[in-house]
Order: structure tokens, then sequence, then C-alpha cells
């Protein structure tokens, strides 16, 4: 049986963020998970909100207007201004991360315009500065470079797509270099091999002169994951021209670039994660969760907290489940799920993405992030959650679930360490070297 | 893979849990393995995909699954709790059935037997195992890699001297479960524990006769001998549980032996002796936290004006209990502990003796041993002794047991050492 100021449960970025945030600000940390989140899959782009449904050019403006409209919704949690601090702060621990200068560009108050893997242009917030001059708002001429190797990524589909967003001029390349000339090769090999200066040398000896004059160069997300700043900025000046990151199907460098900085951060300031744990439930001592128990291989053990931050995700990582007779379950603490259709109800429509009833389910919380139950009162006083365990969302649809994760993290943590009296201003950023 | 015994539940959900792969490849990400040579495809092919092909009574078609080292890493991240490395394990076990176990195998997966021959003639067998031409002959006609660490048999063993050794009487009692390293090759780290423990206010148990776990059998395949073997350490252990005593053991990976693997792997949870066994087996330092925990440790450290780093091995990360080690260090005033940032050092047990293995463990390693080279710590910290072997031999730094420190904190190591 363990003793900790917080135990975080989850190690995405919800749970991330508010691990390193709650460490950083003196408490002492325990991630437990059943494995890693989401930053491997998803492309690690900060979306706050893309989508309205009409496509969102100023996410702070949007914002305000969905909360408005839809109370039930967990940005009124944070609000504009909240998600606007989450993201300084997010940029801030790359600025003294293991991957500095390695940093993220843009804001709450507009969305860039960039092209998925399959060349549609989509609205994100604040990228990777690999990846800013992929915006691609007003136009331009993109040569869409590829490998043959890696698989997942096919260039010329990619550049025939984009080609038909308005004023967008773009075209294929396939090049036949691979690290050790081997034929498959996924993207974290891609990205080791892009982090040696040679490796970068022979794609632009096979890009020299295939180039035209005003076209940027569009990359697979590979360029680097020990040091990305160096290996793109490399190739911008050896190419003369804007180079861009363009997501990839998983695994995600970017993602895995996140991860590496935050688990670098929370490990420098004590934090402690421990992975292959399935959190089962909760002792409980009248409306405080006492310790948490988790299920480690053949036994189960018990760890003590102050506090704690559920940050499981939702029903694509387990944290959320609904059985075939419909009832649905929080895996964890086992916290009442809100939003979940009657029985007998439908739970989805017929199109991908169209709005499901079963879409918006996930915990409801009150205006401090506890969790409630059906009649609006807290189901415990110590706990806080956090990302897309939250119920009144529809990342998906909204293009909201990184930006989400990440400022409902932030938040969190930093409720968390003020209710602790411990400092859990601005000074809290930065700190932990 | 049924246990003799009876229906093997736990292997079949250990078997079914391939069903929830999503293909998400954050396995793959990070196999220390697949991440450095182009021979082996990683976890999600060898693992859940591959096993949907391998039929019972029909050929494995793919052999690239011996390059997995077992580290046990990817079953750590997979996020659907799909048992990768538990997998490939039993399906090597089948693969090396029909291919046959090479006699380089039978020899390293046997180390109290290498221990039982090389002890009487400790300075011949020493002078062999570190000499050239005998190694460059064990290279080419077994395929033990001339380069890889061999520990030095230490002539006598740590059985011997615990015979002698009477512990006193204390509040509490446990039972030491010292592993082949310690009783072979390490005898004074064995030692160390008992003396450690008992200044720690427990009377030590060391249970005799006790043999291999089975974990290097296991890891080669050769699961038969695997279950005799670790059948007979539980006999012996087995007296200690049922008096409700504590078994603690400074082999990380031979606990976690006791705790799962053998039951999950082996197919032995239905032994009710081994049950009995694996519910009271802890790591060291997971028992020392837990007694800290409870505020039942003894903390009246000396002060360690070293540094250290202290790399937590992928079998310790095993056990799912956090780094419990580098919480014991923080106990000691003076000591600075940096923390590695790396998941294995290449050697996995047996992996890296092999020579066509040897250099992929060495890349493996290679991040660890960068991190270790330019902390210039004075002493390397690691839990496993095979670990410890191979950063020793990798980096030129003395590689200890965190025992060993808080030994030398506890004032019982004396000047000079
Ligand atoms: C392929 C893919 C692409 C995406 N693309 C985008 C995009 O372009 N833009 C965008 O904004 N969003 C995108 N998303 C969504 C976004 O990534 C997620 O909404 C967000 O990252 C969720 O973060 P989280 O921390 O809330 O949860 P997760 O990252 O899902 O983390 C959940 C954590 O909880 C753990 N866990 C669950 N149950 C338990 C339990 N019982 N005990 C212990 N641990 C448990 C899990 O192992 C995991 O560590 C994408 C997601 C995916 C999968
Ligand atoms: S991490 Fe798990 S779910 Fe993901 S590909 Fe690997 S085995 Fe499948
Ligand atoms: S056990 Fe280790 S080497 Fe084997 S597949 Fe898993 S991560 Fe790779």
């Amino acid at each position: 049986m363990s003793r900790h100021d917080a135990v975080v449960v989850g190690a995405g970025l919800a749970g991330l963020t508010a691990a390193v945030r709650l460490a950083e600000g003196g408490a002492s940390v325990l991630v437990l998970a059943k494995g890693v989140g989401a930053t491997h899959l998803s492309p690690c782009t900060i979306d706050v909100l893309g989508y309205d449904p009409e496509p969102v050019d100023h996410p702070r403006d949007a914002l305000r207007r969905l909360v408005d409209a839809r109370p039930d919704h967990p940005y009124r949690l944070v609000g504009a201004d909240g998600v606007a601090a989450a993201i300084d702060w997010f940029k801030g621990c790359f600025a003294d991360g293991p991957l500095s200068p390695y940093a993220y560009a843009g804001s709450v108050d507009e969305n860039m315009r960039l092209p998925t893997a399959v060349g549609v242009l989509r609205p994100s917030a604040v990228v990777p500065e690999t990846m800013a001059a992929g915006d691609l708002r007003a136009g331009g001429e993109v040569c869409v470079v590829g490998f043959r190797a890696l698989k997942d990524f096919h260039p010329v589909l990619l550049a025939d797509n984009l080609g038909r967003a308005a004023g967008v001029q773009a075209r294929g390349l396939e090049l036949d270099v691979s690290p050790e000339d081997r034929a498959d090769v996924n993207a974290l090999g891609f990205a080791r091999a892009f982090d040696d200066a040679s490796f970068r040398a022979r794609v632009i000896g096979q890009l020299a002169g295939r180039l035209g004059a005003g076209e940027r160069v569009a990359l697979p997300a590979v360029l680097g994951i020990a040091d990305p700043h160096a290996a793109w900025r490399d190739l911008e000046d050896r190419l003369g021209r804007p180079v861009f990151e363009v997501p990839t199907l998983p695994p995600s460098v970017p993602g895995m670039r996140v991860f590496a900085t935050l688990r670098e951060r929370l490990r420098r300031a004590g934090g402690r994660v421990i992975l292959n744990v399935v959190v089962t439930g909760a002792e409980r001592a009248g409306a405080r969760i006492i310790a948490v128990r988790a299920r480690v291989g053949l036994r189960d053990a018990v760890h003590e907290a102050d506090r704690v931050v559920l940050a499981t995700g939702g029903f694509a990582s387990g944290g959320l489940e609904l059985d075939s007779g419909w009832v649905a379950r929080e895996t964890a603490l086992g916290l009442p799920v809100a939003g979940v259709p009657a029985p007998g109800d439908s739970r989805f429509r017929p199109g991908y993405f169209d709005d499901h009833p079963i879409g918006r389910a996930g915990v409801a919380v009150d205006g401090d992030q506890r969790p409630v139950g059906p009649d609006g009162a807290p189901a415990f006083d110590n706990v806080t959650v956090a990302g897309a365990t939250l119920a009144g969302a529809e990342p998906w649809r909204e293009k909201s679930g990184d930006g989400l994760s990440l400022a409902t993290g932030h938040r969190a943590g930093g409720l968390m360490l003020a209710e602790s009296g411990a400092h859990a201003g601005p000074a809290a950023v930065g700190m932990g070297g | 893979m049924a246990a003799e015994t009876g229906h093997d539940v736990l292997g079949e959900l250990m078997r079914g849990s391939l069903d929830h792969c999503v293909k998400c490849t954050i396995c793959e990400t990070f196999c220390p393995v697949s991440n450095v040579t182009p021979l082996f495809p990683g976890p999600k092919y060898v693992g859940p995909q591959a096993e949907r092909f391998r039929v019972p009574r029909e050929e494995s078609p793919d052999a690239s699954l011996d390059y997995c080292s077992g580290c046990g890493i990817c079953t750590q991240v997979c996020p659907q709790g799909v048992q990768i490395a538990e997998i490939n394990t039993q399906a090597r076990a089948k693969l090396r059935k029909r291919t046959g176990f090479r006699l380089r195998d039978r020899i390293i997966a046997r180390p109290d037997l290498t221990g039982r021959l090389g002890t009487p003639v400790a300075p011949l067998a020493n002078l062999m195992l570190h000499s050239r031409l005998p190694r460059r002959i064990a290279d080419r006609l077994l395929g033990i890699d001339e380069r890889a660490p061999v520990p030095a048999f230490a002539g006598r063993t740590f059985q011997a001297w615990a015979r002698k050794h009477r512990s006193p009487p204390a509040p509490r009692r446990v039972a030491y479960f010292h592993g082949c390293g310690a009783n072979w090759y390490e005898p004074d780290a064995g030692r160390r524990t008992v003396e450690l423990l008992e200044y720690l206010g427990c009377q030590v148990d060391v249970p005799r006769g006790q043999g291999c776990c089975g974990l290097p059998l296991q890891s080669n395949g050769m699961f038969e001998p695997a279950r005799r073997y670790v059948r007979r350490l539980t006999r012996r252990l087995a007296p200690s549980a049922r008096h409700g005593i504590d078994i603690v053991g400074t082999s990380t990976s031979c606990t976690l032996m006791l705790k799962r693997e053998a039951r999950e792997i082996l197919g032995l949870d239905d032994d009710p002796e081994l049950r009995m066994v694996s519910d009271h087996v802890y790591d060291i330092c997971e028992y020392l936290l837990m007694l800290h925990d409870r505020g039942e440790l003894r903390t009246d450290f000396q002060p360690l004006p070293l540094t250290v780093t202290y790399h937590a091995p992928c079998q310790q990360q095993g056990h799912g209990i956090g780094k419990p080690a580098l919480d014991l260090m923080a106990l000691v005033p003076e000591l600075r502990v940096i923390e590695n940032d790396a998941t294995c050092c290449g050697v996995a047990g047996t992996y890296g003796l092999k020579t066509e293995k040897y250099e992929i463990a060495m890349d493996v390693g290679a991040g660890l041993f960068a991190q270790i080279a330019e902390a210039r710590p004075d002493l390397a910290v690691c839990d496993s002794e095979t670990c410890r072997w191979h950063i020793e031999q990798a980096t030129g730094v003395r590689t200890v047991h965190p025992i060993e420190i808080l030994h030398r904190a506890a004032g019982l190591s004396g000047p000079g050492h």
C-alpha cells in the first residue's frame, strides 16, 4: 500500500497534464494506467474546436457560442481563458523540455487549416512548429513527398485530394529512400532515421532539381524523434523553402514527442508512473476516496491518496464501457455514467459523422469537475475528472479531443493544487528542473 | 499450452487477450528489439497477429519470433491488456519444440547446473570463462558470444554461508529467496541482504536447497524442465508460506516468475503449493517500501556522499510496483540518485549471451549505457543480476543491487568497502 498526495488514473494527455502540474506544484503524484494513452495515436495537434458544425476560424469566439448554446458541454468548465492558459502552459512544457527548442505554434484565437494524411484541410489551433507551414488557408503550391517504405502514407492520393481545396496546387512524389534500405519501415523507424543528418542528406539528394520554385514541401510527420527541431530546420535550410509535416496513421511521432516531453517533466518533478495496472475500484470514507484499488498481474494493490484525478478516456480506451444489456460503466471508480440512451432507444445513427445519441455519454461533473450522480450532487469530494471521460462533448464531430483533454487536465491539476494550498499559479510553470 | 494437471484458465485468458488488439501499434513503438533490428518485425506482428495462425497441431510459419527477448515491455504499454510477451513466450516454446533445442540453450538455461559444476573448480572455471581462447571456442562451437559478460564463480555458495549463520530472533520474520545469482556468483550480495534485513528488524530464514526458479528454461522454450524446477523450488519455499512468513527475493525476474509467470505462462495456476508461495513472494525493495509505508522501517541511515544512477530493469517493471528502489534510496542522506530513462539494457536474461543476439543486446542498451557514461556515477544501481553484469561490462561502471546501497547506508559495510 503506497501513499501519495494524488493518484492520477490514466496516462493520456489529460492524465499526464494533470500529473505534471501537480508534481511541479509540489505534490507527490502516482500515475496508474492500463497502458499508454491516445498520444501515440492522435496527431497531438491541440484542436480546440474545429467544427460548430461549420469549420471554425476563430475558436475563442466559437467556444463562447458553444458554451452558451450547450451548458452541459465540458468546455463550460474551462472557458476560452482556461483553454488559453492551458495552451500557454503546454507550450511552456516544451520550452525547457527534453526536445527543446522543438515548440508548438498557434493560439486559441485562430484556426489554421492543415492537411490530413488523406489531403483534407482540417482546422487546428495549436500545432507543432514542424506542421505550421502546412497552414493552407491562403492556398499555395505544395509538393507532397512520401516514401515507398512508409506504407500508410500516399503522397499522390494526398496531393490529389489537396488539389481540390481552394487555391491549393499540389502534386505527389514518392521517394525510394529508406533506413538501411528496408522495404517496410513504420513512422517511428523513419523518425529515428531523420534524426541522422546523413539520412536527411540522402532525402535532400533525391529531391535536388525536382522541386518547383514556389513549392513548399510536405513530408509525413516523421522528421525526428530525438531532435525534431534540428531535423526540420536542416531540411528547410537545405531545401531553401518551407517544409512541413503531415500527420500519419498511428503510430504518431508528434504524439510520441508530447508523451516524451510530459513524461520527462513528470519524472524530473518526482512523479511516478506505473503501467499495466487496471484500477478497479476505490475505498471510501464518507464522501472521500481514501484509496484506489488496482489489479496488478494476479494481485490486487491498494494505493492511498488524498486526491484522485480520473482521466481514463472514453469508450475507445476502456475508461467507459457499455455492455450488450445497455449498462454503461465507468471502469475505474464505478462512477455514474450520464447521457446513455435508455434501453431500447437507438444508440447510433446511420452516418459516421451523425449526432449519435451515445456520443455524449460520460461522467457528469459539477463546476469543480467533481463527478456527480443523477441528482446532480457530487459523488465524491476529492475526485476530479478530466479528458475524454467527461460527458457532454462530441470530440469526433467537434474536433475538440486534444483541446478538451489538455484544458480539463490542466484545470484538474490546478484545482487540486489550489485546494491543497500549494502554489498553483503561473510560477508553477517551468519548475522541476 | 495447457498444464498437464488440468484446465488452464489463465492460459486461455492470456491467449484470448489477443482479441482485444486494436492494432494501435503502441507496443511497436516501445519494443526495444524491433527498434534496433529489422530481424524482428515487432510485438504486434509476432504477438496478436501471428498467434492467429499458430493453430494447434500445425506448424508455426514464423521464426522471427525467436528474436523477441521476452523483456515484457510490450505487455506493459499495451492499453488494451493484450499479453503480448506472454503469448510470444508460449509460441517460442512451440517453435523450439519443432526446431529442437540447441545445446547452448540447454546450458545457459540451467544456471544452477553450471553453478554446481563450476563452483568446486572455480579458479579453473573462471580462468576458462575469462580467457580468450576458450571463449572463442565456445562462441564458434556453441554460439555463446565471446564478448558477452559471464559472471565469475565465487567458489563458495551463499547456502554454505547461510547454513552456518544464525539469524537472531526479531519481531518480524521473513524467508529469503536468494536465487541462483546470489548462491553461485554473488554470495556476498546474499549475505548483505541478510545483514540488512536483520538490521531492519527481521529474523531471516534461508530455506535450504533452493534451486533455480526455471525462468531461463522458460525463456528458452523448455517448459517441461522449467515446470519441474519451479515446483522443486516451491516445495522448498512452501513451508515458510504455510506459516504465513513472507518470502523476499533479490532476483527481481525470479520473484516475478514465482508471482506470475509460472502461473500464467507455464500454466501452473492450479498448483496449490505454487499459488501459496506466489501469494507470499515480494521483490525485496517492494517489501521494504511496504514496511516504510506502514511506518515500520528503520530509516536512520548514515549519509552516503555518492552519485549513483538507477536503472529499473524491464523485469522489475513487470511487477507493476513502480520503482520502490528510488523511494528507498531517497531515505539515504547525501546520496544523489540519477534515474535513468531507459526501458531495457538489452541482455534480457540469457538473450544477450547468444552470438546471434549479442549485438542486438548492445544496441538495445546503447541509450542506457550513454546515460550512465554521461552521469559518471560512483556506482550504477539495478535490481537484476544479469542486467548488472551486462551494464558493468558495457560501461565499466561497477553496478550493484539497491540493497548494497542500503547496506552501506546502514553502516554495515564498514570502511574500505
Ligand atoms: C487515432 C486517433 C486520432 C485522433 N485524432 C485527433 C485529432 O486529430 N484531433 C483531436 O483533437 N483529437 C484527436 N483524437 C482524440 C484525442 O486524441 C483524445 O480525445 C484525447 O487524446 C484523449 O485523451 P485522454 O487523456 O482524455 O484519454 P486517453 O488518451 O484515451 O487516455 C486514457 C488513459 O486511461 C487509461 N485507462 C483507461 N481505463 C483505465 C482503468 N480502468 N485503469 C487504469 N487505467 C485506465 C488508459 O490506459 C490510458 O492511459 C484522436 C484519437 C485517436 C485514437
Ligand atoms: S499495443 Fe496492444 S492493442 Fe496496440 S497493437 Fe500492440 S497488442 Fe495491439
Ligand atoms: S517482449 Fe520485449 S522484445 Fe519481445 S516483443 Fe515485447 S517488447 Fe519486443
